[in-house]
């Protein structure tokens, strides 16, 4: 059985995450810099930076990265693995890096693209914004900001966007 | 940014193959995979630390039998930039000379638990017949007159690079086109990809039967290069100048020699490609070989990025149990 968070649902997941990232940093002595984890944390950073404006926050820089060379599982994933290009033309040091991702889970994603970002440079601070928190995690990695929780950690939840998928859901499936 | 080619891979596209041993047996599409992969890579010399932990771990030994510094070193630094360990391993200083075969040898290294070789080798067929005998991927960086596939490759990346597209290009490959490793490897990638390929030279560097890989003939270089986009220059072997197949220096520099005089009546966009050493003054002029139609330094560059992402892919192919 799947349940279907419609879209006004991620709307609101949208708007409760840039309200706590515009809190958390409204008085950032740094600039700022989103960043979102392919492929949907792109999306979803490039809309969250609309948001956060809107409220008030400037956001400087954004950018892209690509965890798949950082995976620890890179040797199951074989000859599938889709390696795409990091896009941050910035250097991020010294920028305060909201981190971007859809869904947090095992926190393995997180690590990964943790280790990514310090291979660029060294941020002043990096912030991790999620749009959902499922739990079940197996690394001692937290969010900052959490647009919306769903503790059911043997549930998988899955986010789709207009902009890949044609349509805007949060899908809870056994 | 990288923009995205037309001419690219499906998206879904899952690589099998443990050893790239040629260009002859690769189809289009995984052609075009190894080049987007190889845009990819391109990114990761261009960051503040230049190295991805992709192939940390692993061990890739050089496993070369004639010299070539210039691959050897492009192969170092590419597994380098992926985190592998790198064992150089040349003839010269190897137990080749007293007597050990190539099996021999490369069985030894893999006991020793390497995880890819890369190997030269002057008999054509050579990264094949050890494909057989080994279980740890195969990468070929050139045997005899056969194949050089990495070669081939970065000049692929480089023309679609530059040019935004290999289909429907015109390319003419000029020079010792029968003991050209670096040709073949060439005619076999540019034809699957579209490309119309012109092998120039003289006729006994440029036999008739080769037209048979789907490729025109000329020995007029003057009459071709009006019409030509891509112009690959290929490097004179010394030590084929003393033999009867070839003119004599001068003659060979005077008819199939790129100079500036020449240049006037090529396209005013024409790239002009080297796989290096260049022999100055011989088949390459100096201005023209630095010239601002030349992608001969870019074609360096992008050999780095071609051979990490070979690299890249024949590990994981290897990894889960591929081919």
């Amino acid at each position: 059985m799947a349940d279907v968070l419609e879209a006004n649902k991620l709307k609101q997941a949208m708007e409760t995450l840039a309200q706590g990232i515009a809190d958390g940093l409204l008085n950032s002595s740094y600039p700022l810099a989103v960043v979102g984890i392919r492929s949907r944390g792109d999306i979803l950073g490039h809309r969250l930076i609309e948001l956060i404006e809107a409220r008030g926050v400037k956001v400087s820089k954004q950018g892209v990265l690509d965890i798949t060379l950082y995976r620890d599982d890179l040797d199951q994933v074989g000859g599938q693995a889709r390696v795409r290009a990091t896009q941050i033309d910035f250097d991020i040091s010294d920028y305060v890096i909201i981190l971007v991702d859809d869904v947090l889970f095992t926190g393995r994603t997180v690590r990964a693209a943790l280790d990514a970002l310090i291979d660029l440079g060294r941020p002043r601070a990096i912030k991790l914004a999620v749009l959902v928190d499922r739990g079940g995690r197996e690394l001692p990695i937290q969010p900052d900001f959490v647009g919306l929780k769903l503790p059911h950690t043997d549930k998988h939840v899955q986010v789709r966007f207009v902009e890949t998928d044609g349509v805007d859901k949060i899908i809870v499936k056994e | 940014m990288v923009e995205m080619t037309k001419e690219s891979g499906p998206a879904n596209f899952v690589w099998q193959r443990k050893h790239l041993l040629g260009l002859e047996e690769l189809s289009r599409q995984e052609i075009l995979h190894i080049l987007d992969m190889a845009e990819t890579f391109k990114e990761v010399s261009t960051r503040s630390i230049k190295k991805v932990p992709a192939l940390r771990g692993r061990v890739v030994v050089n496993l070369f039998f004639e010299d070539s510094t210039r691959t050897r070193v492009s192969f170092s630094l590419a597994a380098s930039r992926l985190s592998a360990d790198v064992i150089e391993f040349s003839a010269k200083v190897s137990s080749i000379s007293k007597g050990e075969t190539l099996i021999d040898t490369a069985r030894n290294i893999e006991a020793m638990g390497v995880d890819v070789i890369v190997l030269r080798h002057s008999a054509p067929g050579a990264p094949h017949y050890l494909s057989r005998c080994v279980d740890v991927p195969i990468v070929n960086a050139g045997d005899g007159a056969h194949e050089h596939p990495t070669q081939a490759l970065l000049d692929m990346f480089t023309i679609r690079e530059i040019k935004g597209k290999i289909e429907g290009l015109k390319v003419a490959i000029v020079g010792d086109i029968v003991h050209s490793r670096v040709a073949r490897s060439n005619i076999w990638g540019l034809t699957k990809l579209g490309a119309k390929v012109i092998l120039v030279g003289p006729t006994t560097l440029v036999p008739k039967a080769i037209a048979k890989m789907g490729v025109e003939i000329s020995h007029d270089l003057d009459a071709v290069l009006p019409e030509v986009d891509v112009i690959n220059m290929l490097r004179v072997q010394r030590e084929r100048i003393a033999s009867n197949v070839f003119p004599s220096v001068e003659e060979y520099t005077r008819l199939f020699g790129l100079n500036s005089q020449r240049m006037v009546r090529a396209k005013k966009d024409i790239l002009v490609m080297h796989p290096g050493p260049i022999n100055r003054g011989i088949e390459l002029t100096t201005d023209v070989a630095d010239g601002k139609n030349s992608a001969i330094l870019r074609q360096v560059s992008n050999g780095l990025a071609v051979r990490m992402a070979v690299l890249f892919l024949v590990n994981q192919a290897y990894r889960t149990g591929s081919e």
